[in-house]
């Protein structure tokens, strides 16, 4: 197998791939942050009642709360601040294809440039 | 982290010195993951309740027991700088190689924003003066530990030894001064998880905490980035790696047993600071500020490994041109990869800025949970292309494939853990890994020299 000589990159060729990099980086990073889709789903459960029984704190926890500087009413929107854990089917199914697709497709296209690599590696010998 | 010791230097190419044995190995793995026990971790409670913290400690903790011993195995065989960058490029491809690297950035990248923010959040907290935010605590600690960097960081690793031990030993100091054989005093286990609150979400909440279980560990396989400059690595990295893990274990149970025993689950999963929280609540001063400074050099210790191994992995990128060879620089005088460091940052600083402790915690575990994920694939195929006795191996983990089986279980279990309430980060990261990935295999990989991505002196793998 002939030697693969790649071609060189122009000075500007780099800055355009190095600019490509760095969009997609804060595409994937920054517009979920910006989308309010990155972070826990989380909701408050309000209780009118605010009082250590009633957000489920014995004497222990209560005294703790207070030490730490909270009353009912400050440690009301912490304690019932919760995940609700209902699985959504669609969402679950294109995560899962999301990941598999990515995994297969690494894989495979990994597989296709190795052989290029051993083919050159060994053939030289 | 990883060391740079005055690398001698061929054309564009860095040579690295076999100066470290398996105490460097050991720091360099602990140094980055410490600061997990100092925040972090108390996320899983948030999510399952103070019993799943307990259980995805465990658990999490065989995740990583299979990481390093993978890890091991296959770094004392590829002995190369990038770790398991390296050992892509050898057992399964360039793309994969390209992905991984990929992946240990961004792993390193967002560990250290968040070392940045939960540094300055809790200079902020113990200053307690209204009006005072921790940005410019989050950009000196950025900017100088990068100009650290820069410098050269022969110096750092022995620092960092130190900084990490003092932050290690506050966490014995802590765990026996609340006398943890007795309950009732100080501890109050059996009042704070009760019957009723342990699991509050069942058992649904147990694998949700398996995501910020990952925490209590994330970064140990960077032992793995030192693999050049080992005396042995054979030796060095198995020792190193396994003896960091028993490390870990012990500081993520007595952290557990205090905080947990000291604190309501509801605030520990949302405090930034669970450590120096169980030292307010001792009611010692000592306590108090002992553990308020190890939070700050845990944070410190593992954003300078990290922007280290960021730099790392990035400068490799360029250097076999899977990226622009503009990266690959080597500093005339400091010999450190210095346009890499430049380069990360401010994205590191963007990202401290806009982004809060759990998010950039969620954007790392992610791409280290992806990485695992090859591992147990990679070790797989790498008894198949080089079984056993076909060249030589400087360690060989037992039972195999149980491990990468157990890893490769851990990681789906994991995957469904982000699921449950990070889903849309999950899906976004992936997404942006898949675009990266269409882009270097259909565009960049034309810069690519295929012959030289292969250096060992192995035989041809078998199928090929």
């Amino acid at each position: 197998m002939s030697r693969y000589t790649p071609p060189e990159q122009s000075k500007a060729g780099q800055v355009f791939d190095i600019a490509v990099v760095v969009v997609a980086i804060f595409v994937a990073l920054w517009l979920p942050l910006k989308l309010g889709l990155a972070g826990a789903a989380k909701s408050i459960d309000a209780l009118d009642a605010k009082t250590w029984e009633a957000l489920g704190q014995n004497p222990t926890m209560a005294s703790i709360w207070e030490k730490l500087g909270y009353t009912p009413e400050t440690a009301h929107d912490i304690i019932q601040n919760r995940f609700h854990y209902v699985i959504d089917w669609p969402t679950l199914v294109i995560m899962a294809a999301v990941l598999i697709g990515y995994f297969v497709f690494l894989f495979r296209a990994s597989d296709r440039e190795y052989r290029d690599v051993i083919n050159e590696k060994f053939d030289d010998k | 982290m990883t060391v740079t010791l005055e690398p001698a230097i061929h054309g564009d190419r860095v040579s690295l010195l076999r100066v470290l044995g398996p105490a460097h190995v050991w720091a360099l793995g602990v140094g980055i993951v410490l600061v997990g026990e100092f925040t972090g971790w108390n996320f899983a409670a948030d999510k399952g309740g103070a019993l799943a913290a307990l259980i995805v400690c465990w658990v999490v903790g065989l995740l990583y027991t299979s990481v390093a011993m993978i890890d091991s195995e296959v770094t004392s065989t590829v002995a190369a700088a990038g770790g398991q960058y390296a050992q892509a490029k050898h057992i399964v491809g360039p793309l994969m190689a390209f992905n991984v690297a990929l992946f240990l950035v961004f792993a390193y990248t967002m560990l250290e924003v968040s070392d940045a923010i939960l540094l300055g959040d809790t200079i902020v907290a113990k200053a307690g003066v209204e009006g005072l935010t921790h940005n410019s605590f989050i950009a000196a600690t950025i900017v100088v530990l990068a100009w650290l960097n820069y410098r050269g960081v022969l110096m750092t690793l022995n620092v960092n030894f130190v900084i990490t031990a003092i932050a290690y030993i506050s966490i014995v100091i802590l765990f026996f001064s609340v006398s943890p054989w007795t309950q009732g005093a100080v501890l109050k286990l059996n009042e704070l998880v009760t019957p009723g609150n342990a699991l509050p979400y069942g058992w649904i909440g147990v694998i949700a905490a398996f995501q910020f279980g990952i925490w209590y560990y994330l970064g140990i396989e960077g032992t793995t980035q030192a693999a050049e400059e080992v005396r042995s690595p054979a030796r060095s990295l198995p020792y190193g790696t396994m003896a960091g893990m028993i490390t870990l274990l012990i500081a993520a149970a007595m952290t557990w047993y205090v905080c947990a025993s000291m604190m309501p689950w509801e605030y520990l999963g949302i405090t930034y600071y669970p450590l120096w929280d169980a030292g307010k609540l001792t009611g010692s001063p000592l306590l108090e500020n002992l553990l308020f400074v190890a939070t700050l050099l845990a944070a410190l210790a593992s954003a300078n490994g990290c922007i280290n191994d960021a730099a790392r992995a990035w400068f490799s990128l360029g250097r076999d041109r899977y990226l622009p060879t503009w990266f690959s620089a080597v500093h005339p005088r400091y010999r450190t990869p210095y346009r890499s460091i430049l380069f990360l940052l401010p994205i590191a600083l963007a990202f401290a800025f806009i982004a809060d402790l759990n998010q950039a915690i969620t954007f790392s575990i992610l791409s280290g949970v992806l990485q695992y994920t090859f591992m147990s694939i990679n070790i797989i195929m790498f008894r198949k292309k080089w079984p056993l006795g076909s060249i030589r191996r400087g360690y060989t983990h037992p039972f195999h494939p149980i491990p990468a089986i157990v890893l490769f279980s851990l990681c789906v279990v994991t995957f469904f853990a982000i699921f449950l309430g990070f889903g849309s980060q999950l899906i976004a990261m992936v997404a942006f890994y898949f675009l990266i990935s269409l882009w270097f295999h259909f565009y960049r990989y034309k810069f690519v020299r295929r012959g030289d991505q292969f250096t060992m002196p192995w035989p041809k793998p078998q199928g090929y």
